[in-house]
């Protein structure tokens, strides 16, 4: 019997991290930024059935880059988790931090007990009364969360893209002008790359709108996008 | 054992979609239990849920039946058809058929607008959880023999919104009349009716100064003449 040869477990969690990096990395971008009257997502999303970007609960979203089965999965999980919540409690008693940690305590459980660890990362995302209270949340591959301000670029080369948002950022911007800028950065390359430009039907854009009384997730149609763009 | 029960519910189709109203009132025995308990219910975004019987159950299932209409709806990214809604609150009554029989039973009235057959449908249930479609008006509740009468004298194909509202809210007045246990619309308190109309372009229940103007109207005409 040969024996196995000993790995160390730094390497191991460090061969695990390298392999979800790159199965994030694969993808295109979603973009996930505040506006005046909440949250825009944004995303390159050819396909109208498989979605990124979904609704969670009255003032919660979802939005999640890399393999589609893994965060499906979990995307199923937070609505179970909130609907569950809302009707033993109250509408108001889910929160996003607690599904925040439902879903750290998840991965971070997957990413250290099993052999392959999921390859995704995931905002979720609360609307407040005020800009002040929104809320942004970034889970990564292996249960980390931070909580982050203004905006969240996840997946794809995300670099390019933070860059220009970071550079043009205006909280208190109305829809259109968000919309416009979130596509802008999203066709963003790194240096030298070609200039593209994003058809608005391979968009996948949605917005948590707290001007909208109980339930604010909006997906934006394909014509509602051709208007904001076009014009 | 008495619980909170007794109730009006009509629900009457219109050329746009279809209007649900309910009375106010809640009994206990001769008590009034409560006189501003409100027992139509959005159910979603294009359907809604009236309920007569015990009232704390009917409210749980209603409850129930709405976190599991948005379930659905967040799960598989779009909505139930109106029959599967109906269908789905029709084995939630089934459910209950043990407490029914020990005499606290739930009857709900169900009313959507179909977005595939472009109309308003009405569905009536029974405590064993028989499903029955209702063509133009029903009515449930222990005032509901006599709001169907008023309906059955009034109801119109052609009619409009406002008509329906008008005709659902003389319903409720003549059921309070004859029937103790459904609440008539109180002008001292203002409280009045819960309507909700349901069309293509989703829900909305239709605002209280709006529901007052209605029932204003109503009883100024009973004043010539009491029976509608």
């Amino acid at each position: 019997m040969s024996t196995p040869f000993y790995v160390s477990p730094e390497q191991i969690m460090r061969d695990k991290s390298d392999y979800a990096r790159k199965g994030i990395a694969r993808g295109r971008s979603v973009l996930v930024m505040t506006y005046a009257d909440g949250i825009l997502f944004c995303g390159e999303n050819p396909s109208k059935a498989l979605h990124k970007i979904s609704e969670i609960y009255d003032r919660i979203a979802f939005a999640a880059v890399g393999k589609y089965n893994e965060f499906e999965n979990l995307r199923l999980a937070g609505v179970r988790y909130a609907d569950l919540r809302g009707y033993q409690y109250d509408r108001s008693d889910v929160t996003s931090r607690g599904l925040a940690n439902a879903y750290a305590q998840t991965l971070g459980t997957i990413f250290t007990e099993s052999g392959k660890p999921y390859e995704v990362e995931l905002t979720v995302a609360e609307v407040g009364d005020s800009a002040a209270d929104d809320q942004l949340y970034r889970l990564t591959y292996d249960g980390s969360v931070q909580e982050e301000h203004g905006f969240i670029v996840m997946g794809g080369t995300s670099e390019p893209i933070a860059a220009v948002i970071k550079g043009e950022h205006v909280p208190d911007a109305d829809l259109d002008t968000a919309v416009r800028l979130a596509v802008r950065a999203l066709a963003a390359q790194a240096e030298g790359g070609e200039v593209r430009t994003i058809a608005p039907d391979t968009l996948e854009v949605a917005v948590l709108d707290r001007t909208r009384p109980r339930r604010t997730f909006k997906r934006l149609t394909a014509e509602r996008l051709g208007t904001i763009l076009g014009a | 054992m008495e619980a909170p029960h007794g109730t009006t519910i009509v629900a009457v189709t219109h050329a746009q979609g279809v209007i649900m109203a309910g009375d106010r009132r809640a009994t206990m025995g001769n008590i009034i239990a409560q006189r501003d308990i409100e027992k139509v219910f959005p159910a979603d975004e294009f359907s809604c849920v009236g309920i007569a019987g015990t009232a704390g159950l009917a409210i749980e299932i209603v409850r129930l039946f709405q976190v599991e209409l948005e379930h659905y709806e967040k799960l598989e990214g779009n909505t139930l058809s109106l029959e599967g809604k109906a269908n789905r609150l029709s084995s939630m009554i089934r459910q209950n058929l043990g407490m029914a029989m020990q005499g606290l039973a739930v009857v709900p009235l169900f009313a959507g607008y179909d977005k595939e057959r472009g109309e308003g449908r009405i569905f009536s249930y029974d405590v064993t959880g028989g499903r029955y479609e209702e063509h133009s008006f029903h009515s449930v509740g222990s005032g509901s023999m006599f709001a169907r009468g008023a309906l059955k004298k009034k109801f119109q194909h052609d009619a409009t919104e406002a008509e329906s509202i008008r005709m659902a809210v003389d319903a409720l007045y003549d059921a309070a009349d004859d029937d103790s246990a459904t609440g008539g619309p109180d002008l001292t308190r203002r409280i009045f009716p819960v309507v909700i109309s349901v069309t293509a372009e989703g829900l909305r229940r239709v605002p209280e100064d709006e529901v007052g103007a209605v029932v204003e109207a109503i009883v100024a005409d009973r004043m010539t003449r009491p029976g509608g």
